[in-house]
């Protein structure tokens, strides 16, 4: 009952901030007008439709985005002691924190969807069925709240809004050095490695895959263990860090 | 005293941070219904022992025993019978005043949050804002739900960790009057203040924090009693600044009503 009242309170948060989308969703379509239309042409790739080779990473570059907002939210809790208003009142302590981890699932949702959207306009066509398609839903939510986890570690150790979302331009920058634009194995030796050992390349593939209808071999497993791996070790952390500073 | 006429009972409380000790045994009592102020400079300790006395923070020796129930071992029944104001105003910017405060009557489990909110908006003068984002109000206005805010539920004993500080002046009379109005229906007020004429307008008792000891408690009349008594002088009284501040905005309202 009280994670419904906070679970309210968010929604409201969401709804009342449209521009906050905006401003999420705003530099991925960028991202992605410019991969498509400027550059797309001169990348080769074996596939007709460079939108559907690109639409999985920039899902994961419009989601580390909206991420960046969750520990600004959180910094500006616990900076006007809206967190010990509820910490002093007779409800679970954990309820004023999942509800902000509810915000990010439903905002990124929201803005994941506007990203599709767009790409359709573009041009991005998929022949893959519901369940695949609920198969990418599980992946970008797991991946959601593994980034979130993180947002709630940086957003109630900042001491700034700056700092707040600082974390959030390192994730940014994974899919650049991801097969998420360009397959690895045009990449120099050591990037390579890089590129095709860090999460971003894994749920990719795995994505691209499930909205191609194409097999996603053992990309999605590893691409799970990613996911659950971060959110686990992030969440002890996180957890931590609440009942620290909070 | 009697145990049901004791709020707050604390004995050798002490805290520390890291190597930085900010309480080396405070001990002090506040009377069921009485109005008690803890007045400090900045920085002495005096939102570490709100933050402590509301559960929000673990001491590290020392009792605290509030509402008959130690802080430490029923946390949860210290939450059921207090509030909180902190320091800064703790309201949701992006809800409406109104909202504000029915998520806080639903987070209390009350029967009728709408009409619980109704009820303070007007009795806080917040009736037509009600249905404003906070983000529109004055600094005055915030305080005032904030306090709002604290008073759903009605708690039987409520903490104010420096109400004032940053209000003008007509925002700290305002905050006074409320206070000594809920102090008027019984309920205990545990206040915090750098301001001595605050201690002076409200408190039934104050108590001065200093280098992490009290080193006075007791009421005012006493307090004068301490100092050398009066001496008469004769000297011409010059208005405050906030006398004429208040004289010239309040001239200034009533002109304005009179051309309604």
């Amino acid at each position: 009952m009280d994670m419904g009242v906070m679970f309210g309170r968010s929604m409201r948060h969401i709804f009342r901030s449209v521009d906050t989308i905006m401003t999420v969703t705003i530099s991925p379509v960028a991202i992605m007008l410019l991969f498509v239309f400027v550059l797309g042409g001169a990348i080769q790739i074996a596939t007709d439709n460079y939108v559907n080779y690109l639409l999985p990473g920039i899902m994961l570059m419009t989601i580390a985005n909206g991420i960046g907002y969750v520990s600004y939210r959180l910094l500006l809790d616990k900076q006007r002691g809206i967190f010990e208003r509820f910490h002093s009142m007779p409800i679970a302590r954990s309820a004023a924190l999942w509800g902000h981890v509810l915000v990010s699932l439903v905002s990124n949702a929201i803005s994941v969807t506007v990203i599709i959207l767009i790409a359709f306009l573009m041009g991005f066509r998929s022949p893959a069925g519901v369940l695949p398609w609920l198969a990418v839903v599980g992946i970008l939510g797991l991946f959601t709240l593994a980034l979130t986890w993180i947002a709630v570690i940086a957003g109630l150790s900042a001491k700034s809004a700056d700092s707040a979302g600082a974390f959030a331009f390192v994730i940014h920058l994974l899919p650049f050095i991801s097969s998420a634009f360009v397959p690895t194995n045009t990449m120099p030796k050591a990037v390579r490695v890089f590129a095709e050992n860090q999460p971003v390349t894994s749920i990719v593939n795995a994505i691209r895959a499930l909205l191609n209808d194409q097999p996603v071999g053992s990309d999605i497993w590893v691409a799970l263990a990613w996911c659950v791996g971060i959110m686990l070790v992030a969440y002890v952390f996180a957890m931590r860090v609440y009942k620290k500073r909070v | 005293m009697l145990p049901n006429e004791i709020a707050i009972s604390v004995q050798g409380l002490k805290k520390s941070y890291k190597n930085v000790t900010v309480l080396e045994g405070v001990g002090f009592e506040v009377k069921t219904g009485s109005i008690f102020a803890l007045l400090g400079s900045n920085g002495t300790g005096k939102t570490t022992i709100v933050k402590i006395l509301t559960t929000l923070l673990k001491h590290d020796s020392g009792t605290a025993v509030v509402n008959g129930f130690d802080v430490a071992a029923k946390p949860d029944s210290v939450r059921q019978s207090i509030s909180l104001t902190g320091q800064f105003a703790a309201v949701d910017e992006i809800l409406t005043g109104r909202e504000n405060l029915i998520m806080i009557a639903r987070l209390r489990h009350l029967d009728n949050p709408r009409q619980v909110a109704d009820d303070l908006l007007k009795r806080f003068g917040l009736t037509d804002a009600a249905d404003r984002r906070v983000s529109t109000y004055s600094g005055g206005m915030r305080r005032r739900l904030d306090i709002a805010m604290s008073l759903v539920g009605e708690s039987q004993l409520i903490f104010l960790d420096e109400p004032t500080t940053g209000l003008d002046p007509e925002g700290r009379i305002e905050v006074w009057k409320m206070v000594k109005e809920l102090a008027g229906s019984g309920t205990t007020v545990f206040l915090t203040t750098q301001y001595l004429d605050e201690a002076e307008q409200l408190a039934d008792r104050i108590a001065i924090l200093h280098k992490g000891r009290i080193i006075v408690n007791d009421t005012l009349a006493e307090l004068k009693k301490l100092f050398p008594p009066a001496k008469v002088e004769y000297i011409e009284k010059q208005p405050t600044l906030e006398e004429i501040f208040l004289a010239i905005v309040g001239k200034k309202e009533e002109k304005d009503n009179g051309n309604d």
